[in-house]
């Protein structure tokens, strides 16, 4: 199974088995992982999921849609890596793929 | 000496976060979370949308899979429904006799949906969308040309039927009032559903007084007050819901259109907490008692009745939210609109199927209803947490950034 790298805003990092097919955002949540709140369960409906992916796989890691990139640029310290988690699919070529959570989702 | 036990009662949105995060903040002792559907804790907003077309199932649903509940200690008693509470002797008794002592006790029985009670309601094929086995019923009734009567223009009566068009269905939406979410928008956004309904093939009648369903064994036809009638195949009926509080009533709680609880989600009695739909809250934004039907309600709500369970206070204080999803519209909502005095419209709402609508109260925004415009939604959250006056002219011109509006 393909493993994510979770590294929370204070440093502690996870390394989490997440079965191909789901979210890094379900990831997460599966593992309560808190930096990720996730209040739509993933419908791209909150910006209460987002993270940073590491600058390794940014281009492995197919591109935003027009709504969530809309959403990435209000949710607090956005950056050029910010994603919403719940719209990243975990797939074999994923496997590794590291992904950094912000100090706060609201 | 026995470990301390915390028993939740129904497990879903509230019941399974509250159980995670008592964990989280620390509760040592076994946590039992009772439930009378067969499922573990999942995800209702798709039960209308991808679940009923089928894109989604079962598994996808879940909030968390059984693996990890078991990982950090979270038992479930599902298909078991808790009917009685004694508050003397803390148990809690399931309907087969069975009790079950408890130290801490939550509740979070969320609701059901209310009944429409007049005649042929009792017919085959007239049904009600809360629940998994409800849509697995619906399912039965549904295939391309089928006629569908959707009674009631709220959103999940609305969502319910744009899902069915998209199956092939055609479908007629009901409307007791003189214009669909009534309750809930103002009259532009219900213009704006509406036209958008009827560009979707979708037949939507207001000020529509149903008189009966009608048929041999099973639903054929609407009977309306009018007199006119609607051939059906199946009859979904989204009038809203009703909380859950008789549990909580018979064992004396304080009760009041939802189980009453402080700022700390704690009932009248101290070791017993509650939270998501089956609450009423005092809401300090809003300055009035409120039952709120929402994920996010749920979710934070049982994250504040959990700390309050392992003597960790913290106070709820969230701005409520809600999203809404029919065809190609996302709807964001921000707030609560009731009571609005001003209102202005950020785009165009009588042509496209982008806009917003931001409800004013003495010159500040208190809700937004942002349709495919994420943006205003989330920037529109903190113009109304900010509690900032705004300039209705700039606010109206989507060629201003709401940024701008905010403090820095
Ligand atoms: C079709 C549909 C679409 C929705 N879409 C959205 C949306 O897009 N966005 C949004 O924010 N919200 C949406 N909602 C609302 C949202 O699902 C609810 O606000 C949320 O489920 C509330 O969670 P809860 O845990 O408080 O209550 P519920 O989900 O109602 O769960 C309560 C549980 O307790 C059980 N229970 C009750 N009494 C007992 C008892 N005595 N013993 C044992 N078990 C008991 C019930 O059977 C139920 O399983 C939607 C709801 C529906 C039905
Ligand atoms: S979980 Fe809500 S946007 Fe990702």
């Amino acid at each position: 199974m393909p493993v994510v790298t979770y590294i929370s805003h204070d440093g502690a990092i996870n390394e989490i088995e997440v079965a191909s097919g789901t979210s890094v955002m379900q990831g997460a949540v599966d593992n309560m992982i808190d930096g990720i709140v996730a209040e739509c369960g993933g419908s791209c409906s909150c910006a209460t999921c987002h993270c940073y992916v590491d600058e390794a796989w940014l281009d492995k890691v197919p591109a935003a849609s027009e709504m969530e990139k809309d959403m990435l640029e209000c949710v607090l310290e956005p950056e050029d890596n910010s994603r919403l988690s719940c719209q990243i699919t975990v797939t074999d070529e994923l496997d590794g793929l590291v992904v950094k959570l912000p100090p706060s989702q609201f | 000496m026995t470990e301390p036990c915390c028993i939740v009662v129904g497990a879903s949105h509230a019941g399974g976060q509250l159980a995670v995060s008592l964990r989280q903040q620390g509760w040592e002792g076994r946590i039992l979370v009772i439930g009378d559907e067969p499922f573990l804790p999942y995800n209702r907003p798709p039960l209308s949308k991808t679940f009923l077309s089928g894109e989604k199932h079962i598994e996808d649903l879940l909030i968390r899979p059984e693996a990890q509940y078991e990982k950090v200690g979270i038992d479930f008693l599902l298909g078991q429904r808790v009917t009685a509470i004694d508050r003397n002797n803390k148990t809690v008794t399931l309907s087969k006799g069975e009790t079950f002592a408890y130290d801490k006790l939550a509740l979070t029985t969320g609701a059901r949906v209310r009944p429409l009670a007049i005649a042929g309601s009792e017919l085959k094929g007239v049904l009600y969308l809360r629940d998994i086995s409800d849509v697995e019923h619906i399912r039965q009734f549904i295939g391309k040309g089928k006629k569908a009567v959707i009674v009631g223009g709220g959103y999940i009566g609305l969502e319910t039927a744009a899902m069915l068009r998209k199956l092939g269905l055609q479908v007629t939406v009901l409307e007791a009032a003189e214009r669909i979410l009534k309750r809930v928008t103002a009259p532009q956004v219900s213009e704006f559903y509406t036209r958008v309904h009827r560009e979707e093939g979708v037949q939507l009648e207001t000020g529509v007084e149903i008189q009966g369903f009608v048929g041999q064994d099973r639903v054929e036809q609407v009977q309306c007050g009018d007199g006119t009638v609607y051939p059906a195949d199946l009859v979904i009926i989204g009038i809203g819901v009703i909380p859950n509080t008789e549990l909580a009533q018979a064992a004396g709680l304080a009760v009041e259109n939802g189980i009453k609880v402080n700022d700390f989600c704690q009932t009248s009695d101290p070791d017993i907490t509650a939270a998501g739909d089956c609450t009423n809250h005092f809401n300090g934004f809003y300055q009035r008692n409120l039952r709120l039907e929402s994920v996010q309600n749920a979710m934070e709500q049982a994250k504040v009745a959990a700390a309050a369970l392992c003597d960790k206070p913290i106070q709820y204080n969230a701005l409520p939210w809600f999203w809404s999803e029919q065809y190609d519209i996302k709807l964001q909502i921000a707030g609560l609109s009731t009571d609005y005095d001003d209102l202005v419209i950020r785009g165009d709402h009588s042509d496209g199927r982008k806009f917003s609508a931001f409800y004013l109260k003495q010159g500040r925004v208190i809700a937004v209803d942002a349709i495919n415009s994420p943006q205003d939604f989330m920037f529109g959250k903190q113009i109304i947490t900010q509690k900032l006056l705004v300039d209705k002219v700039s606010l109206s011109d989507p060629g201003v950034s709401l940024k701008d509006f905010l403090k820095k």
